[in-house]
């Protein structure tokens, strides 16, 4: 394992996609590998990209990541998409968008599916992230699943976050103004050679200033169209522009903090739950409780109470 | 530890139908697989790279231009080339039965020619995925 995490360090593509693949199972000795990776990473730019499903992310990441190698950077894209709540299968198809970026040995993509997790992202994105940083990517580029109102957990681990989004939905700008609207670094209004470009952008702007104290970052509404390469050029430029204003204003190192943060969060919540619903112990106390709850007995709070204090004690 | 199948479904070369690899590709996700799917017109080179990078346990070619007997072994050389042993190379498509002993001799494990029954590609899928 730690000869694995060598090879991941040094750039080793196959070192790298197995130890995702052991992130993502959570291999037993995952642990000691991200154990061993930890110090080389914490370098990375983040940048998260998020939007309706159907705006275009992945080309737009796609062209992004051109931009970027254009500009001399190696490039790490986590291309996330849902997982059947059923069958516990996906359909990943994000690379479809990607196809000119897969033979550059400078890019890396990985495609997941979100195995249960809610919020826009997988539980293993942390990992996923840490191991292309200390495989020596400069810029890593998350893409969400296509996200409704509230999936906004993105802001957790992005250092800029991106909201994507179409002219000519009409709703559209509605349907994002509570959750989307409020975690957005650069808005893009994609597709931009689609009729109803101007209402869209005018309607986003008079939004942001709605809510626009003099002295804060004004949130840049940038027009692309992916599939026309238009805007990109523009885009990275107002992305760099934000990385430099965290840099300047001392609070990037805050975001590495917050990331961190939300890791530890994850990690004990990923064994909390796997100790409480799957180890043997606890199970059976569940089962249990689970049907005394039905026979009225008791009520989902003190059987909460119960397993809490168990763990507590 | 929770492993799940990951499979890479590609069309190689130049032909443009995809309606096979997709019900394919729906039929393995059904089963709880992860299908990346890569879109049409990739070459070995392709292939093989996002093989690597998605660490997939499977890949699943599907052609139906006739030009199998190319396209397919470009994959399974490459795949020799690296020194890559542990994925298992199954194809689908319109495939005379005397191309499917040469197929697998160049290690194509599972060759699935028209009407081959969905259940039957999971389940050799799931019976010779190589860790």
């Amino acid at each position: 394992m730690k000869d694995l995490a060598e090879r991941a360090v040094a750039g080793d593509d196959r070192a790298v996609a197995r130890l995702i693949t052991y992130a993502e199972n959570g291999h037993p000795d995952l642990h000691e590998a991200m154990r061993a990776i930890h110090c080389h990473g914490g370098k990375a730019q983040v940048i998260g990209i998020t939007g309706v499903m159907g705006a275009g992310k992945s080309t737009l990441v796609s062209e992004i990541a051109l931009e970027y190698r254009k500009r001399g950077k190696k490039v790490g894209i986590i291309a996330i998409d849902p997982t059947s709540p059923f069958s516990g299968g996906a359909l990943l198809g994000d690379r479809i968008r990607m196809s000119r970026l897969t033979i550059d040995p400078g890019i890396f993509i990985r495609s997941m599916g979100t195995r249960g997790m809610l919020g826009g992202l997988t539980g293993a994105v942390y990992d996923v992230m840490e191991i292309l940083d200390a495989s020596g990517k400069d810029v890593i580029i998350v893409e969400t699943v296509g996200v409704g109102q509230a999936e906004v957990d993105i802001i957790k681990i992005a250092d800029t976050t991106l909201v994507v989004i179409v002219p000519g939905l009409g709703d559209s700008v509605q349907a994002i103004k509570a959750g989307l609207m409020e975690i957005a670094d650069i808005f893009v209004v994609n597709k931009a050679d689609t009729p109803g470009i101007e209402r869209t952008m005018a309607e986003i702007e008079s939004m942001i200033d709605l809510g626009y104290r003099p002295g804060m970052r004004k949130t840049p509404v940038m027009a692309t169209s992916a599939r026309e390469c238009r805007g990109i050029i523009e885009l990275v430029d107002s992305i760099q522009e934000h990385r430099f204003f965290l840099e300047s204003s001392g609070s990037l190192p805050d975001y590495l903090r917050k990331r961190y943060e939300a890791e530890i969060v994850e990690i004990i919540h990923k064994r909390l739950m796997t100790m409480i619903f799957d180890e043997k112990v606890f199970k059976e106390k569940v089962k249990g409780l689970i049907s005394r709850i039905e026979t009225k007995e008791t009520d989902p709070y003190s059987a909460a109470e119960e397993i809490l204090a168990e763990l507590l004690k | 530890m929770m492993k799940k199948i990951r499979v890479l479904v590609a069309k190689p070369g130049l032909d443009g139908h995809d309606r096979g690899a997709k019900v394919v590709a729906r039929a393995l996700r059904d089963a709880g697989m992860e299908v990346i799917y890569t879109g049409l017109h990739q070459t070995a080179d392709m292939i093989v790279n996002s093989a690597i990078q998605e660490d997939v346990d499977v890949i699943g070619l599907s052609l139906l231009s006739g030009a199998h007997m190319t396209l397919f072994t470009d994959v399974t050389n490459l795949l020799k080339e690296k020194g890559i042993d542990d994925i298992l190379v199954v194809g689908g498509g319109i495939i005379p039965e005397e191309d499917i002993a040469p197929l697998r001799e160049a290690g194509i494990t599972g060759v699935f020619g028209p009407g081959t029954p969905l259940e039957g590609i999971v389940d050799f899928i799931k019976g010779n995925v190589k860790r």
